[in-house]
């Protein structure tokens, strides 16, 4: 199929995908709202992965270089993180940890329950 | 040679080719330190520097390549229908783990910038951190903190979460493939996925998986915020 149209396809959804966000009476990310619209048309089978399939690929297998202006913007405000360096660091390192423990303790309790209400039932 | 970079192609050019030197050295020594993008980002600013060239020069090209960001995040959506099947088997493990996991990741940011006395700014920087890159960006500039500075706390976070997940498995005792990947994935995002990778194949997808679970949740966390 034509990557032209299928980019086309993609770009239409992120289009819907700001309107849908305007229209929300709450701040809501507009590429949110798109990956959502996308992952239900998927899901409803009125969209076929084929038919977004070699645009799709191109744009995850390349995700992180779509960042690099985001990244290059820390130019501007390396001011922000003067005297805090220190501080930025220990928050991100905690909290991964914190992160990890929180989801691995949570999805255990819930398999360990689901087990339990399975055996109950049979 | 000010022609050359008033050009919006001189930020698209530079980019690619720094992005291709960092796939390469990451390739080369195969070490989630050498993170591509991390990479390409310090290349890039290097340049900047030794040529003397404005960053406005640069940004006209930049946003070429930030307006495909966008369709990038919705294209998740591909690469989570396609994991499907092992997402409807696990799906209330996956769901919990990741919303715990996000309310965890936004309550301990609250607490420690708090105890570190960051200000309002940071603050809402560092609270997207855990989730990848193209929403943790949105949330940033919604909360009012500086989407530049949340790519680098998300790269970092990624790059601890690849580092430290075989280690936090063993402390936790984390033994199921489904909690370590959701574990993994809720963390440290995409770069962690690498790692989940490595470990088995229901790790990496269930990993894979919760990056897009874990963002939504975080939306949502932030609607209440």
């Amino acid at each position: 199929m034509d990557v032209l149209k299928q980019i086309g396809i993609l770009l239409g959804i992120c289009l819907l995908g700001e309107g849908a966000a305007a229209l929300l009476p709450f701040p809501f990310p507009a590429s949110v709202a798109a990956m959502a619209a996308l992952f239900v048309l998927l899901c409803a089978k009125g969209l076929k992965p084929a038919q977004i399939q070699q645009a799709g690929d191109f744009l995850l297998k390349n995700m992180a270089f779509f960042f690099i202006p985001a990244g290059v913007g820390i130019l501007e405000n390396i001011d922000a993180l003067k005297g805090a360096l220190g501080a930025f660091f220990a928050v991100c390192a905690l909290t991964t940890v914190a992160t990890f423990f929180a989801a691995a303790l949570a999805a255990r309790g819930v398999m360990a329950l689901q087990k339990k209400w399975k055996g109950g039932r049979s | 040679m000010e022609a050359l970079w008033n050009s919006p192609l001189f930020g698209v050019v530079l980019s690619v080719f720094a992005y291709r030197a960092g796939l390469w050295l990451n390739k080369k020594t195969g070490s989630p330190l050498c993170n591509p993008l991390l990479i390409a980002v310090a290349l890039i600013v290097a340049t900047l520097q030794a040529f003397d060239i404005p960053l406005s020069a640069y940004q006209q090209g930049g946003q070429v390549v930030g307006l495909m960001l966008a369709p990038a995040t919705a294209a998740l959506a591909l690469s989570m229908y396609r994991q499907i099947k092992q997402l409807r088997r696990h799906l209330l493990p996956v769901v919990f783990g990741c919303f715990a996991g996000s309310c965890a990741s936004v309550a301990s940011v609250f607490a420690l910038c708090r105890l570190f006395r960051l200000d309002q700014r940071l603050t809402a920087t560092l609270l997207p951190k855990s989730v990848t890159t193209p929403i943790a960006m949105e949330l940033s500039a919604q909360a009012g903190g500086i989407p530049a500075v949340t790519v680098a706390a998300v790269i970092f976070t990624g790059i601890l979460g690849a580092i430290l997940a075989p280690l936090l498995v063993k402390l936790f005792r984390v033994e199921d493939p489904v909690c370590r990947g959701v574990a993994i994935g809720t963390s440290s995002h995409a770069i962690g996925t690498t790692k989940a990778l490595e470990m088995g194949e229901l790790e990496g997808a269930m990993s894979g998986v919760s990056i897009g679970v874990a963002g939504i949740s975080t939306v949502l966390i932030f609607l209440f915020l």
